[in-house]
């Protein structure tokens, strides 16, 4: 317990570090922050009243105060190009990526787990070689590529599935009917990949560890079956590779923009795309924030978690 | 590869038999796979360094006529693009920018993460808390959200890119150095030589860096992967690269809407990232591996 609470007070300046980052992002931009929403002819006028209306002509730790404190109240400014609150912007397209994320982690996932007890069972066989490999290849390849390479095959050559958007009638409501689900397949299959060969890494190396164990060998000394001698495996596996789990999808939350660029689903990272292409600053602030800080909280629920699987864990 | 052994002989370890890093070799030598991978990593590298000899057509020379041939048209072996332009020679000069957008910054990051991490870990202290604070914001982030900010923010072209890149790699190498100089620094040797009157800046160059710069090396190789599909990554977004400077990242961006007259040309950009990349994953497989060092 007294492990969490570190944990959580640990969190926080890190937290406060991670809002720092976001926010300096606009002043670390070349040229005039305002200079998507001024008019090329605009009058010094103009410009003034604006660089007062938006908080720039003050001192830097004065912004980022009041700037934080209106975040921690959830206003995170208005989007310039589409003058809309950005927590609306965030959180609609938030909800399109995690939909994505969590059902591309549980994908990779479930084949992660199967290639690496495969490979860490038969450690050096035929087996393991291609497990492995496959293993490799997931984390190799570019997945955007891979994603292009999945829609000619199976929108262009095939026809089986829809190349882009997330349904129907464009970003739409979303249900979990076929017509909905169909536009999910491509994109969660592409982003499965890096998590299921990480995932098939990080288990064939503890497999393997866990069978070379003197434990086993007395389990197995006593009798056991295999069967029980593989559920005292999985009991050992399951709190490293439930955190990778945790962990991988803070990371496909967070990396999914050059999915979404290529399929155009309409989550974050699509959101940030446009967000940088536009130079709209408040959106692009807002988005990596959130996302940051998902990343964060994420982290921190997968240490709570593992500590309370395995009580093992005492760490420091 | 050539690099590889000799980084090995410099960084020679103390405490283990004299013979290690040959041995290192050698077992790498006899892993077929990884020697596999480095040799097509050597013919990447010499064709992206002789292009400008070997490239069978002027790769800017664009044709309105020719646009979107495919692969195995009269004169074009692998097509051309959406203007027109021969594949062969983009791919084959392309290689360039992009090996060099994804080596460089794991180099740069090796050189500036381990000097910060081995100062963390030797110094021990306020020193390190400070640094591994400040890196623990830069981790707080993900990998790929970081890169994108940053040089979203920047603006596209090479220099921003490069940068932001070797900013996402900078912490992740000063962790791993950190926590190996730690071990390092509490070994018997350390204290030996500190008792026999050697100064800090003697210590680490002669017993520190011996023992973590291989380690921080294998981990870094391991990340050259990652920097070849990001950094290409980045130029396929538009933040990287600018046209009509042929990158591969860069030439699967511009093909992209291509993928419905000529895909499988337009797919042969991404081929070429993803052989490069699972060649530098395979060689850096092998010298983990070769060096018995766990995942």
């Amino acid at each position: 317990m007294t492990y969490l609470l570190r944990r959580i007070v640990y969190a926080l300046p890190i937290l406060l570090g991670v809002a720092l980052l976001c926010f300096s992002l606009v002043h670390i931009a070349p040229g005039d922050p305002l200079v998507s929403v001024l008019p090329p002819d605009a009058s010094e006028e103009l410009r003034l009243q604006l660089t007062a209306l938006y908080g720039f002509d003050k001192p830097f730790l004065e912004q980022f105060i009041h700037w934080l404190v209106r975040a921690l109240h959830g206003d995170l400014g208005t989007s310039i190009a589409t003058n809309r609150p950005v927590m609306a912007e965030v959180s609609k397209a938030v909800i399109n990526s995690i939909r994505l994320a969590t059902v591309a982690t549980l994908i990779g996932f479930t084949f992660g787990c199967l290639f690496g007890f495969v490979a860490g069972y038969m450690r050096d066989s035929v087996s393991d070689r291609v497990a492995s490999f496959i293993s490799v290849l997931g984390v190799s390849i570019p997945h955007y590529w891979l994603g292009m390479v999945l829609v000619i095959a199976f929108s262009v050559v095939l026809g089986w599935l829809p190349a882009t958007g997330a349904g129907p009638g464009g970003s739409g409501d979303w249900t979990w009917d076929w017509e909905h689900i169909q536009y999910l397949i491509l994109p969660a299959v592409t982003m499965s990949v890096i998590p299921m060969g990480i995932v098939a890494r990080t288990i064939r190396a503890l497999v393997a560890e866990i069978l070379s164990n003197e434990f086993i060998v007395g389990l197995r000394a006593r009798g056991l079956s295999d069967i029980a001698v593989f559920r005292h495996v999985v009991k050992n596996v399951a709190p490293t590779a439930l955190s990778v789990m945790g962990l991988q999808l803070g990371y496909l939350l967070g990396g999914s923009i050059l999915i979404e660029t290529v399929f155009s689903w309409p989550g974050t990272g699509f959101l940030l795309n446009a967000a940088i292409f536009q130079r709209d600053f408040p959106l692009l602030q807002g988005t990596i924030l959130i996302l940051a800080v998902f990343f964060v909280m994420l982290n921190l629920v997968v240490d709570a978690l593992q500590t309370l699987f395995d009580p093992r864990i005492q760490r420091n | 590869m050539e690099m590889t052994l000799n980084k090995g002989v410099a960084a020679l370890p103390v405490e283990r038999s004299p013979g290690y890093w040959s041995t290192v070799g050698r077992r790498l030598l006899r892993n077929k796979l990884a020697m596999f991978a480095a040799l097509i990593l050597l013919a990447l590298i010499v064709m992206a360094i002789f292009a400008p000899a070997l490239m069978p057509a002027d790769p800017y020379a664009s044709s309105i006529l020719k646009r979107l041939k495919p692969i195995g048209f009269e004169g074009y072996p692998l097509g051309t693009d959406e203007l027109g332009r021969d594949m062969l020679s983009r791919l084959m000069l392309g290689g360039r920018l992009s090996l060099f957008m994804g080596i460089t910054p794991v180099l740069l990051a090796f050189v500036i993460g381990s000097a910060i991490g081995i100062v963390a870990g030797y110094a021990g202290g306020w020193t390190n808390t400070v640094i591994m604070r400040l890196t623990d914001v830069l981790y707080a982030f993900p990998s790929v959200l970081l890169a994108i900010a940053l040089s979203g923010t920047l603006g596209a072209g090479v220099g921003n890119a490069l940068l932001s890149l070797t900013i996402v790699f900078i912490p992740q190498i000063v962790r791993v150095a950190e926590s190996v100089t730690t071990q390092v620094r509490n070994r018997e040797f350390v204290d030996a030589a500190r008792a026999s009157g050697a100064s800090s800046l003697t210590i680490v160059r002669a017993h520190v860096l011996n023992n973590v710069l291989g380690p921080i090396f294998v981990y870094a190789t391991s990340l050259i992967s990652v920097s070849m599909i990001l950094a290409s990554g980045l130029s396929f977004l538009g933040l990287g690269v600018k046209p009509p400077e042929p990158e591969w990242g860069l030439m699967l961006n511009t093909l992209r809407t291509a993928i419905y007259t000529q895909p499988w040309v337009a797919a042969l950009p991404g081929a070429m990232i993803f052989l490069t990349s699972i060649s530098f994953n395979l060689l850096a497989d092998g010298i983990r591996s070769a060096m018995e060092i766990k995942e």
